[in-house]
């Protein structure tokens, strides 16, 4: 059964009728035949669709990568990649199901794999943390990382967290210091990265991931400094203005893309990625392949070089021109 | 207008003159006495009341000027009252050595941001409000002992320290000048994390930062980070927990998430001293909790030895 959420509600209902319909051919009414009518119908939801979701708001969509169907870095591992290899642990403290790492092929590609991992059902979530990693997490990412370097294997994050888990082990152990160390590392692994937002980009968690040579974004995904509801709770002194806040952070593929913020949109099936898994997987190999195959055509120096000049072009601001 | 005086103290937005000079140029340079004076408008609206502030650890009243020579460190109890940029620089290199770096650069309204109130209308109320700040971050290269070091030094009372694109240019820059000239570096952190109306820019910044500090680090050029009250999110899991050294004022709070974030999270008390320098430093995360007073002289001793044997590469 498809889960609608609330916005979906008119969609939901026309299947609704489509499928009494379909139930109790009967009750035919327009003077035209069974099937017809049928068509009719189903020309009319895919109509809805079309209308809905190529309108969506910036809420809509975060709620779409939030979708309790979502596919999750587990399912791609199964689909876009294939011989997963799990590989596990920091080597320090402990092996954080938040966060999944190993081998995997892409296609004819050798790569290492990391990515922040859901879980489905709250007995999955609470082993998973409900994806969000704890430092042991960012500090097996990077040990990944590490390896990938040595043994040259193209690195491919994939990214879906609320952010990393905000308690008092996580600061015991230092999250700050797990995530920075990342940042400054992934500047200066010579293989290619690529990092792609697959649901929920949040802020700093999924930057500790999320410096590459490519960024990727999934159509309904998001990537924010900051949550809507946390940035609602800030300035609007209430968390139930989170709309209006997702739409301020600018934080849609559409938005980011616009602000060069990131380097591709990954066009979901109508309705989002959770709707047809086969396709998503397939869209999501072709551009990783592309991609892979792009950064394999530099140099390590070259792809060093231009992964810092990406970042460090990032900012808007006014100086005079004396000063320049 | 002589409550006004002490709430104005109390929240931290006084402004002396700055303590450093702006390089020539423009109309906006100005020359400055080597030590800060109170402005005549000062003294004025702090006639009498206003020369004593209440510590609000110790609630010793504390005479005005004195909190001023002090470093604002609480005679009494060492209580370390917020310092601005400008105070702080003054406090840390030899007179008249400091050369700032993009002393005029400012933050646009990117997103055309709208809230509550907009970004660009927060911009104008603070500039307005502290002309001696364009930004939260002042950065440059003086001298601190006999070393040359490219400094930079956050300031919480503009929009609460938050690192936007001005922020990040400009330490991205301050790092990139100390690799350049082959610099020791020191950043004094003062931060609520990355700000929010510049939207995935202010994230941004965070990996900007630290791939600088990447290359500053393959010099073997040694970075000292300085953690004061309070450095926490965006600016904590960026720059400031990268340094070779790590030092924090007494009692700083210092951390990733809110307090408030990880209560709501976890549901459970939190210990008293979660996320202060002490607990930190408790749990092997920083090197040494340094008071304000002596923060010079342990910088310079720290880098004696940092600079003493170094091998350039
Ligand atoms: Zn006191």
């Amino acid at each position: 059964m498809r889960h609608y959420l609330d916005f979906e509600k008119p969609i939901a209902e026309l299947q609704r009728k489509l499928d009494a319909f379909k139930a109790h051919p009967e009750a035919a009414s327009l003077g035209i035949s069974w099937e017809e009518e049928m068509k009719v119908l189903e020309n009319k939801i895919f109509e809805a669709e079309r209308q809905l979701y190529s309108n969506l708001t910036s809420w809509q969509r975060v709620q779409l990568a939030r979708h309790p169907k979502r596919p999750y870095s587990l399912d791609y591992l199964r689909t876009t990649f294939q011989e997963f290899e799990e590989l596990h642990g920091d080597r320090l403290y402990s092996d954080d199901h938040a966060m999944v790492g190993g081998f995997a092929r892409l296609g004819t590609e050798r790569v290492m794999v990391i990515g922040t991992q859901k879980g489905r059902d709250t007995k999955e979530n609470i082993f998973r943390n409900f994806g969000s990693a704890h430092p042991e997490g960012y500090r097996k990412a990077l040990r990944l990382m590490k390896l990938a370097e040595r043994f040259r294997l193209p690195v491919i994050t994939l990214i879906d967290t609320a952010g990393a888990y905000p308690g008092v082990g996580a600061e015991e152990r230092h999250i700050a210091e797990a995530i920075a160390v990342n940042l400054r590392e992934m500047m200066t692994f010579e293989v290619p990265i690529i990092a792609c937002v697959i649901g929920e980009g949040g802020s700093g968690g999924a930057l500790g991931i999320g410096v590459a040579d490519r960024v990727l974004i999934l159509e309904n995904a998001y990537y924010s400094v900051i949550s809507p509801e946390g940035c609602a709770a800030i300035l609007w002194k209430d968390r139930a203005a989170a709309p209006k806040a997702a739409e301020a952070l600018k934080i849609t593929a559409t938005n980011l893309k616009a602000a060069g913020l990131v380097d591709e949109i990954i066009p979901e099936p109508l309705g989002g990625a959770h709707l047809d898994l086969d396709a998503i997987s397939l869209t999501l190999r072709e551009s990783l392949l592309r991609n892979v195959f792009q950064l394999k055509s530099l140099t390590g120096p070259e792809r060093l070089a231009s992964r810092y000049a990406k970042f460090r072009a990032f900012g808007h601001f006014t100086e005079p021109k004396s000063t320049a | 207008m002589a409550t006004r005086g002490i709430r104005r103290k109390q929240i931290d937005v006084e402004q002396v003159p700055p303590a450093v000079t702006p390089p020539t140029r423009d109309g906006a340079s100005n020359s400055f006495p080597s030590r800060p004076k109170l402005t005549s408008k000062t003294k004025k609206r702090d006639i009498p009341e206003g020369l004593w502030i209440k510590c609000p650890r110790c609630s010793g009243l504390i005479y005005d000027k004195e909190l001023d020579d002090n470093l604002k460190v609480c005679p009494n109890c060492t209580h370390h009252f917020k310092l601005g940029a400008r105070e702080r620089i003054h406090s840390m290199v030899e007179t008249c050595s400091f050369e700032e770096i993009d002393p005029l650069m400012e933050s646009v309204d990117i997103l055309k941001f709208t809230g509550s109130s907009s970004y660009e209308s927060k911009l104008l109320s603070y500039r307005k409000k502290m002309p001696m700040l364009k930004d939260a971050v002042v950065t440059g290269v003086g001298l601190i002992g006999t070393h040359r070091v490219a400094l930079g030094v956050m300031d919480f009372s503009f929009l609460g320290g938050s690192m936007g694109s001005v922020v990040g240019e400009k330490l991205t820059r301050l790092i990139e000048t100390a690799t350049d000239r082959g610099l020791p570096l020191v950043i004094v952190s003062s931060s609520g994390g990355a700000r929010m109306y510049e939207g995935m820019f202010s994230l941004m910044q965070m990996a900007k930062t630290c791939g600088a500090l990447a290359y500053h680090a393959r010099r073997n050029l040694p970075y000292i980070s300085v953690l004061t009250d309070p450095t926490t999110a965006g600016v904590m899991a960026s720059f400031a927990s990268v340094g070779d050294l790590i030092l924090a004022e007494p009692c700083a709070m210092i951390g990733f998430a809110g307090r408030r974030v990880v209560e709501a999270t976890t549901q459970s008390e939190l210990p008293p001293d979660f996320q202060t320098a002490e607990f930190l430093k408790q749990r092997g995360l920083i090197d040494a909790i340094v008071p304000r007073l002596e923060m010079k002289q342990r910088l310079i001793s720290y880098l004696h030895y940092l600079m003493a044997n170094r091998v350039a590469s």
